[in-house]
């Protein structure tokens, strides 16, 4: 089987899957997106498979697009980045496969974004659509502050940030919960702690175990499910009326979560990466 | 392939320690000016500076 392991920086996360990879006796060759010519009119080298680790979403984007153009197989797909690397996407995907998410409104002027903010009730929390680690999130406590925020965003960034992501606050307990989905499975969750509203361990919440409820099972795997299934990290946060899924991530980290749970998450990515490329060799040995 | 067990740091010049299994694109950090450093080239060893997180880095 032929594998590509596509990636920037070697990350603890890399290092580990590459070493789960040997530990099974696979042969891969490691993709540098920072190396990486892609000619349209020509067929890429023909993996079986691509796992795509990069650190750019946009670099990952349009790799894995062009990979799938040409029958590639890539974990994940370019449907479920395009939808996960934009909060808006994920949040338009959930809604629509009825998971429960934060109620949130999309606004394309500082005005109507003022108008939605109101209508939701202070406080809210207004995110970049595109972004992680918890960077540039704010909460919204008055309109004071919801009008100096939205004057900024449209002056100081770039025209994404002028595309406006308002969130309803949820009054969760000091942690959220995530999760890990592999294929169809929901294979562990850790709380996130943290005495700040953003519980991000980029940000220096820390994490615990928390066992898989049947709760948190089905609704990861619905989350995943409606984004398009893959190896995915699912946000869920605790709120009065039941859980909620924030966020969807398909490129996740996870050096925080393999003691803490026990679950050897590179190991479980690798066979999901092999059932990809079996499927794939399969497929290209029987003629159409 | 052997290789050296320290190498350095382009900030500082100090000795920065190196595991054996380091992978090219690695990123480490130098334990005295605090510097993350990207194993360039891992034989012989070259480390250079890391690139500044950018806006769409994550996860």
């Amino acid at each position: 089987m032929k594998i590509g392991v596509l990636c920037s920086r070697i990350r603890v996360e890399e290092k580990l899957l590459f070493e789960a990879l040997s530990k099974r006796g696979l042969v891969f060759d490691r993709i540098d997106d920072r190396e990486l010519i892609f000619d349209l009119e020509r067929a890429p080298v023909a993996y079986d498979v691509v796992l795509e680790r990069c650190l750019h979403h946009s670099r990952a984007l349009y790799a894995l697009r062009l990979l799938n153009d040409w029958g590639v197989r890539t974990v994940n797909r370019y449907e479920v980045a395009l939808t996960c690397g934009d909060k808006i996407n994920t949040s338009a995907a959930l809604a629509r496969a009825g998971v429960p998410t934060p109620r949130t409104l999309v606004a394309f002027t500082p005005e109507s974004a003022l108008e939605a903010i109101e209508s939701l009730g202070y406080p809210v929390v207004l995110k970049p659509a595109i972004g992680s680690w918890g960077r540039l999130l704010a909460k919204v406590s008055d309109r004071e502050a919801a009008e100096a925020l939205l004057e900024h965003k449209e002056t100081l960034g770039s025209y994404q940030h002028a595309i406006f992501y308002v969130q309803e606050y949820v009054n969760k307990p000091a942690r959220d919960i995530r999760s890990f989905v592999v294929g169809d499975e929901t294979i562990c969750a850790i709380y996130r702690e943290s005495q700040h509203w953003i519980t991000n361990t980029a940000r220096g919440g820390r994490a615990r175990n928390c066992p898989v409820t049947p709760e948190i099972a089905n609704l990861s795997a619905a989350a995943a499910r409606a984004v398009g299934g893959g190896v995915l990290a699912i946000d869920l946060l605790e709120g009065s009326g039941g859980m909620l899924v924030s966020e969807v991530n398909y490129t996740m980290e996870f050096r925080n979560s393999i003691e803490t749970t026990g679950v050897d998450i590179p190991g479980k990515i690798v066979d999901h990466v092999v059932k990809v490329g079996r499927a794939a060799e399969l497929e290209a040995a029987v003629p159409a | 392939m052997s290789i050296a067990m320290t190498a350095t740091c382009p900030e500082c010049e100090a000795r920065v320690k190196l595991t054996p299994d380091l992978e090219k694109g690695e990123i480490l950090q130098c334990t005295d000016c605090g510097a993350e450093l990207e194993v360039a080239e891992t034989n012989p060893v070259e480390l250079r500076l890391a690139p500044e997180e950018e806006e769409d880095w994550g996860e």
